[in-house]
């Protein structure tokens, strides 16, 4: 029924993402990015970032308090597998519910402020979500432990079909699938694509150039009459939303939520991710989300033995100086790494990878052909 | 009444530090049209000042005594500081003044961080959006959070204040209520002596000398003091350098506080931004007084009477009432018009 609105290119895309995503576990392999739990985390923090990017990519409105989605998210399915069943979709339904409400109480508030004073508001609401989720709420969030399953949980609806797990710590299931390994990976691509198409969507629908011409500028539109506010709002609350499936995925992966969710490092995180890859564009934050967890992933596990063996090659003193220097940069220090790519990205390439991709292919483009003889890569022609 | 008067002595020291750091971004803020997200950090390299003084003091020297032996037989080791070996009883009072002792460290080092800072990175991005401002400097802080906390560990660090000032101040019997009734630690109404102090200092500066002056008519109109044929940009950087002195020196100073750790900085940034947008951006004298008003507000919130009929109050106050001033005085308490609209 959409198909004939949607153009060829854009169908293209979908199938290859689909494909991509789909095959995921093959194509990741030879990088040593093929087991369930890592692609999980690609596809999680995919549709995290996905959602970020409609609200930043589009509008320009910079949150800082996008963690706070992801953290109520990630209760709020922790808490229906408590209450209600261990299927997912309940938890997920209820997940991306939770962050919708949220995000419309708090983009109600910060939205009255524009460029600087919302990040500043945005953040304050996440702040203030984290002190609350410590302290006062300890009943609800249980505080520093994290909210966790028990065995005496109520689990209505599970009772009510009759179905009893034992004297075990049950795990999410969807009709009887564990969604733990692969199956839990390709429950989260599923979700991950088809957030990706209503992203997608939203890029090309009128309402998203809407929220395109509040980025480009917010005054004209004040001026022709617009009243731009209900398209941001609508934007913070789709891209609550986002946040909360994804806290919600979080939880089907590995049902537990903490507090740490909602600080402002991870809020700085999905905005790194968003940018890595490309604000503004469809794919880039997927592939943002997926090389930032990748490197992490790979960083972390570094220490101290692997790095001797790769300056292994130097002499003596150079290679204890290089692996007391590299040793900053991993296994503990990966969040140095994390700001100095931040720092990095910002600064020589705001519009992320896709940007890079797009120059290098302009510049291949505009090689003339007669340009040299044989036409060497890098004989570019300087500006 | 005694004890509103102790809760509002509460909020004095924490609120001269929103105060100072709130004054330094709202300076770089006005004259730099930068949001500083590494102004936290500052606050945070300036306590590591602190403790860096006092782990530099603590150098001991180890001399072996023959002629005691330790319960185990082996001969017992002497270690005293080396300050002690070579000044004395001057460097016994200097070990026990280790936090005011570097703020004269914290000085120098805070203005070349701060002029490094403004020189090596934030300059290039006075033309590009604000939300790379934010971003590059949210990196800049992850980094140097980063950095310390590969150097010190992530454990907080505590700095004993000086022993005289370990006491207590019996503020009750000075108005005349009861002994006992509103006493204060003594070091916390120094730090909150010591901030008002820098906050007079920077007022003074900007207020009676002539850089201050061209300071003051760079914020209002930057592009016609620069056709006046003045250096605007150096002076800015000297700013610059100088917002970083203040956010260090409310840091070293609150070490005795606070233990400092490395994530210290982004808590205090936080609240402090804040406190800027409730006292109205680009105005100094609305941060310092949003400062030390929210700070006494949140003392009043954690008071176990007020904690009784609103749980959790004191968590939240900062936030409620930023919500409560963005709603009724969208532009902040004392803020001007046109800064930050465009």
């Amino acid at each position: 029924m959409f198909a004939n609105s949607i153009s060829k290119k854009d169908l293209l895309l979908l199938a290859v993402f689909t494909a991509a995503v789909l095959a995921g576990p093959i194509i990741l392999k030879p990088i040593g990015a093929g087991y369930p739990d890592l692609l999980q985390k690609f596809a999680i923090y995919g549709i995290f970032a996905l959602g970020f990017n409609i609200l930043f990519g589009l509008t320009g409105y910079l949150s800082f308090g996008h963690a706070a989605f992801l953290g109520v998210g990630s209760y709020t399915a922790v808490w229906t597998f408590k209450l209600l069943s261990m299927n997912p979709v309940p938890a997920i339904i209820f997940a991306t519910l939770m962050g919708g409400l949220f995000s419309a109480l708090i983009g109600f508030i910060s939205l009255r402020r524009s460029g600087i004073y919302f990040s500043i508001l945005t953040l304050a609401f996440a702040q203030m979500c984290y002190n609350l989720a410590y302290s006062v709420l300890t009943p609800i969030t249980n505080g520093e432990t994290g909210l966790q399953l028990a065995q005496s949980d109520p689990r209505a609806l599970d009772v009510a079909f009759g179905r009893d797990y034992g004297a075990v710590l049950p795990s999410s299931d969807l009709f009887g699938i564990e969604m733990t390994g692969y199956p839990g990976f390709y429950f989260c691509a599923v979700m991950l694509i088809l957030c990706f198409f209503i992203s997608m969507r939203i890029y090309r629908s009128p309402f998203g150039m809407m929220l395109r011409a509040v980025k480009s500028n917010q005054n004209r539109l004040n001026f022709t009459g617009i009243h731009t506010r209900p398209y941001a709002l609508t934007a913070f609350v789709i891209s609550g939303m986002y946040a909360g499936l994804a806290g919600g995925l979080l939880a089907v992966t590995d049902p537990l939520a903490g507090a740490e969710r909602m600080q402002w490092t991870a809020s700085g995180e999905v905005v790194l991710m968003t940018i890595l890859g490309g604000a503004g564009t469809l794919l880039g934050p997927v592939i943002g989300a997926g090389a930032i967890k990748y490197f992490e992933n790979i960083f972390s596990a570094f220490n101290e033995g692997i790095l001797n063996n790769i300056f292994d090659f130097l002499p003596d003193a150079l290679q204890h100086i290089a692996v007391s220097v590299s040793s900053m940069f991993v296994g503990e220090g990966w969040h140095l790494t994390l700001g100095a790519l931040f720092m990095v990205i910002v600064i020589f390439l705001p519009g992320g990878l896709m940007e890079g991709v797009s120059r290098i292919n302009n510049l291949i483009r505009r090689q003339p052909p007669d340009g040299g003889p044989g036409g060497a890569p890098h004989a570019a022609p300087a500006e | 009444m005694d004890a509103i008067l102790l809760q509002i002595l509460n909020g004095l020291d924490k609120g001269g530090a929103y105060a100072l750091i709130a004054l330094g971004l709202t300076i770089i803020f006005g004259t730099l049209g930068v949001v500083n997200f590494a102004h936290g950090a500052l606050f945070m390299l300036g306590a590591f000042c602190a403790v860096a003084v006092k782990a530099v003091l603590n150098i001991q020297m180890v001399t072996i005594d023959p002629t005691k032996m330790t319960p185990w037989g082996a001969p017992m080791e002497i270690r005293q500081p080396y300050v002690e070996v070579w000044f004395g009883d001057f460097g016994t009072t200097l070990l026990d003044f280790s936090v005011p002792v570097s703020i004269l460290l914290a000085i120098p080092i805070m203005l070349i961080i701060g002029i490094a800072m403004e020189r090596g990175l934030i300059r290039y991005f006075y033309k590009r959006p604000h939300a790379e401002q934010i971003l590059v400097t949210f990196g800049l802080a992850i980094v140097l959070q980063e950095i310390v906390k590969s150097y010190f560990g992530a454990n907080p660090i505590p700095q004993p204040a000086p022993d005289m000032a370990n006491g207590m101040i019996d503020f009750g019997i000075l108005v005349g209520f009861d002994a006992g009734n509103v006493v204060y630690p003594a070091w916390r109404f120094i730090y909150f002596l010591f901030s008002t102090a820098v906050i007079a200092a920077v007022f003074a500066f900007l207020q009676f000398t002539t850089f201050g002056m061209v300071v003051r008519a760079g914020m209002a109109d930057r592009e016609t003091v620069g056709l006046l044929g003045i250096d605007i940009d150096r002076r800015f950087t000297i700013v610059f350098g100088m917002a970083a002195v203040v956010a260090g020196l409310a840091g070293t100073m609150y070490t005795p506080i606070l233990s400092p750790d490395y994530h210290m900085g982004m808590d205090f940034l936080v609240l402090s931004f804040v406190v800027v947008v409730v006292g109205g951006m680009g105005s100094l004298g609305g941060a310092v007084s949003a400062g030390f008003l929210l700070g006494i507000l949140q003392s009043f919130a954690s008071m176990n009477e007020v904690k009784a009929i609103l749980p959790g109050i004191d968590q939240i106050i900062i936030y409620l009432i930023a919500v409560v001033v963005l709603l009724v005085r969208p532009r902040g308490l004392m803020g001007r018009r046109g800064v930050m609209e465009q």
